[in-house]
């Protein structure tokens, strides 16, 4: 494979592991609660935002790894608990309204505290140089990025097919009436989901910002890529995620190197063909 | 009946008559409020009667809008200031119709969402559309041999359109095709048993809503004068929604009142504070939470159709 | 020469997964004709109607209404064909009159509908048929009362009208009378028996007053296969058929 092209599948599998992780938190949700959280690229935002300041306080990458979620996490939980657990029995429509408002009121909130320039996030020391693969030159955080989504991919399998967590959440994901009726504490688990997801885009943010950095438009700018992922990949499905993100990712890549002028579009025809032969995305559940 | 006809009647007049008494920059928020109603109406006849809540009503405002620079500029007319950006939009409406009609509840409002973003994608990429600065420039066409570039006379001439198409579709719901939209919203399983050819309808309710919205854009372009990537933006289909709920789904005059609100709003938030985004979000946040039938849903006292 | 029949099934079956709900069902309903289907619990009754009226596709067999393949046509296009149907659980349109329900029934076949200026009130027809059956029924003192204020025994009538409006040659009611009173049943099954017989019926039922009052012929259905059919009496006598009800309770 020419070095150019080799170049561009690895940027485009590290932009696809982003999506991965900004899109299992919404698919979940998806799947489950049959939100439509549209604030959930306002996650991806704030925790860009999280990991600016933990390494502006404390001057490391890792912790702003590691604290950023978590913090993004609670946020999560926390809206989720006062703003759409009282919309859960009104349908789709109030809650796209609910968390397209959360939109504006995040996005501000971050320009008041953190201005509205863009930020640049530092790369880590450990990643900052560039490699050289097999005649392709790439930032080896790139590099990074792609190991680490691709761990985070299995310890995601492993969690939601193998752990008793897991069952509790594929339950709920397939039929949440039925697990309240089993016992399960079906509003905590949804919370827990919730703030599992918040914190994944958090994470997602983190990671994306030595490559994009942080400015407040960013989490409405990412929210569509991750919406036609989850569409194409399938609601509710772990593996959906995985293979929409991947194929994105590769097509919104190549697209900007072989169509500029037209490489948006380019994702928006893959996923208007897939779903003109799979309405349903490629693993979801068959509707109807 | 006669009470609606009355109060339709008195807001034509008010609307007819703010110009004599106000200054250029409340008028030009009422020609706004106009255009922005229009696009919400049409959203509310897909919503409020079809019951079909779609996220990319933005699409056809910005294929309207952006028809009608493209067309203005070399052959300024009535036909290319209104029927032409109408039928792009009515196209458009097919086709994204077509794909979309097929699922409903979240899955639509995600595709129809991803569509109207595709267009945005190619306004913003495409430099014969002006890129990300759009095109500016648009002339207003001459109606009946007269121009319509004062303010005076382009009042007129807005109030004409956009009152004719409020009728249009209000005459629509009260039709029989309404009431068929009104029968999928209540229950499209039974429409189907009793043999209602439902996707049709739907696909046919879908284009002429996204029509009604294409001349909104184009009203929008003469408005301004210009046209940006932006009439495509999803935030732009959140927005009509916003004033769709505000006003009252179901409630064709409440699609105008929701937009007075918003822009209203809009306008005297940003005038005071910088963080105008956080007030109107934390307003939608709330409003959404408890006030759900909206201004008109409210007033009444009660939520949805009316019989 | 005797007609085609008005229904004819051919080995009709439908799985899911590992289950046979429907297998291998062959029924043939002619004309003018009360065919009742008897079984228990879970013998495929309503799974067969899924089958007949478009809404499940099957997984094998034939439906022929008429004596045209009907097979894998969309419902509402079964629907315009002459066939119609009741459902086990309400379906209506709650926050509508009664009128408008009916109304909109009546109307499905007209291209009418499709009017986008104009009024309702001008499409006479459908409104005439709507009184008619609402009248048929019993509803024509409800007219003006949201199908969600009734009581449960008037909108089963409603469902059975709604069923009723499209002027159906074939009508499949999926146990009409269930959930009701013995009154509500006895009115149900007096105005089941008053329908002109041009109208074929074909009827789920449980209650074994309302399938003696009723039926030309039944059909026993069994873990979805025909066990036996004929007068109610020669099935009433069946031995087995007194098994399968006994071995099911």
């Amino acid at each position: 494979m020419p070095a150019d092209l080799f170049a561009q599948v690895l940027n485009g599998l590290a932009y696809g592991f982003l999506l991965f992780l900004l899109s299992v938190g919404l698919t979940l949700i998806f799947g489950m609660l049959d939100v439509v959280n549209l604030a959930h690229g306002s996650y991806y935002m704030l925790g860009a935002y999280a990991g600016l300041t933990v390494i502006a306080v404390a001057g490391n990458f890792w912790l702003a790894l590691l604290v950023a979620p978590l913090a993004v996490a609670v946020v999560g939980a926390a809206v989720e608990r006062s703003c759409l657990r009282p919309l859960y029995r009104r349908g789709p429509l109030d809650q796209v309204l609910l968390t397209f408002g959360l939109i504006y009121v995040f996005e501000d909130l971050v320009k008041g505290i953190w201005g509205g320039r863009i930020r640049s996030i530092p790369t880590p020391d450990l990643f900052a140089s560039s490699v050289n693969l097999w005649g392709a030159v790439i930032p080896s955080y790139r590099l990074f990025v792609i190991a680490f989504g691709l761990a985070m991919a299995v310890a995601l399998w492993l969690l939601i097919e193998r752990t008793r967590l897991g069952a509790i959440i594929r339950a709920g994901v397939f039929d949440a009436e039925m697990s309240a009726g089993m016992g399960i504490n079906v509003s905590r688990v949804f919370t827990l989901v919730f703030a599992f997801g918040a914190g994944l885009a958090g994470l997602s943010g983190v990671i994306a910002g030595p490559i994009q950095s942080a400015y407040p438009p960013m989490g409405a700018s990412i929210l569509i890529p991750a919406l036609i992922v989850v569409v194409v990949g399938g609601l509710g499905s772990l593996k959906g995620s995985l293979a929409g993100s991947l194929v994105i990712g590769q097509a919104e890549t190549f697209g900007k190197v072989w169509l500029p002028g037209a490489s948006m579009v380019i994702i928006y025809v893959v996923m208007a063909l897939i779903l003109l032969f799979r309405p349903q995305g490629l693993f979801g559940r068959a509707l109807k | 009946m006669r009470v609606r006809v009355a109060l339709f009647v008195l807001a034509v007049a008010a609307v007819a008559a703010f110009p004599l008494g106000a200054g250029p920059y409340p008028v030009k928020l009422l020609q706004e409020i106009l255009i922005f109603g229009i696009f919400a109406l049409s959203l509310d006849l897909l919503m409020g009667y079809a019951g079909m809540v779609s996220f990319g009503h933005s699409a056809f405002f910005g294929i309207g809008a952006y028809t009608a620079a493209l067309t203005l500029v070399k052959w300024p007319g009535l036909t290319t200031a209104l029927l032409v950006p109408a039928a792009a939009a009515a196209v458009g409406a097919l086709v994204i119709g077509f794909f979309s009609i097929r699922v409903s509840g979240v899955y639509f409002i995600m595709l129809t969402l991803a569509f109207s973003q595709m267009f945005h994608a190619v306004a913003f990429q495409n430099s014969f559309l002006g890129a990300e600065d759009g095109l500016v420039g648009v002339p207003r066409p001459d109606v009946l041999g007269l121009s319509i570039g004062t303010l005076g006379r382009f009042h007129a001439y807005l109030l004409v359109i956009v009152g004719l198409l409020a009728l249009f579709v209000w005459r629509v719901t009260r039709s029989p095709f309404g009431h068929v939209l009104r029968g999928i919203h209540e229950n499209e399983a039974r429409m189907q048993a009793v043999g209602y050819p439902v996707g049709r309808y739907k696909l046919a309710a879908f284009v002429l809503a996204g029509t009604v919205a294409g001349v909104a854009g184009a009203l929008y372009t003469q408005f301004q004068g210009s046209v940006s990537p932006d009439a495509f933006l999803w935030t732009t289909s959140g927005q009509a929604l916003l004033m769709v709920i505000i006003g009252g789904t179901g409630t064709l005059g409440g699609a105008f009142l929701g937009a007075a609100a918003f822009i209203l709003l809009q306008s005297l938030v940003s005038s005071y504070t910088e963080r105008w985004m956080l007030i109107l979000g934390l307003t939608f946040v709330l409003l959404v939470l408890f006030a759900p039938g909206g201004i008109v849903g409210t007033l009444r006292g009660r939520v949805g159709l009316r019989a | 020469m005797t007609p085609p029949p008005l229904l004819a099934l051919e080995r009709l079956t439908r799985t899911f997964g590992a289950l046979n709900a429907v297998n291998g069902v062959s029924l043939s309903v002619p004309a003018r004709e009360r065919r009742v289907i008897i079984g228990p619990n879970g013998a495929g009754k309503t799974t067969l109607f899924n089958l007949i009226t478009g809404h499940l596709a099957p997984s094998a067999g034939r439906i022929v209404l008429e004596g045209a393949p009907v097979t894998g046509l969309p419902p509402h296009a079964i629907a315009r064909r002459g066939l119609s149907r009741s459902f086990q659980r309400n379906s209506l349109f709650p926050r509508l009159p009664v009128l408008e329900n009916l109304r909109l029934a009546a109307a499905a076949d007209g291209v009418g509908s499709w009017r986008l200026l104009g009024r309702v009130e001008r499409l006479a027809a459908p409104l005439a048929r709507a009184r008619e059956t609402a009248e048929a029924v019993g509803l024509a003192e409800r007219l003006d009362v949201l199908a969600g204020a009734l009581s449960y025994g008037e909108q089963r009538q409603l469902e059975v009208g709604l069923a009723l409006a499209t002027r159906p040659r074939l009508l499949l009611l999926d146990e009409p009378t269930a959930g009701m009173s013995p009154e509500e049943t006895a009115r149900m099954t007096r105005m089941l028996e008053g329908l002109p017989r041009d109208i074929t019926l074909l009827i789920i039922e449980h209650d074994m007053d309302v399938v003696a009052s009723l039926a030309d012929q039944v059909t026993v259905l069994h873990y979805g296969e025909v066990l036996t059919e004929g007068s109610f009496a020669h099935v009433k006598a069946d031995p087995r058929v007194y098994e399968v009800y006994l071995g099911s309770a």
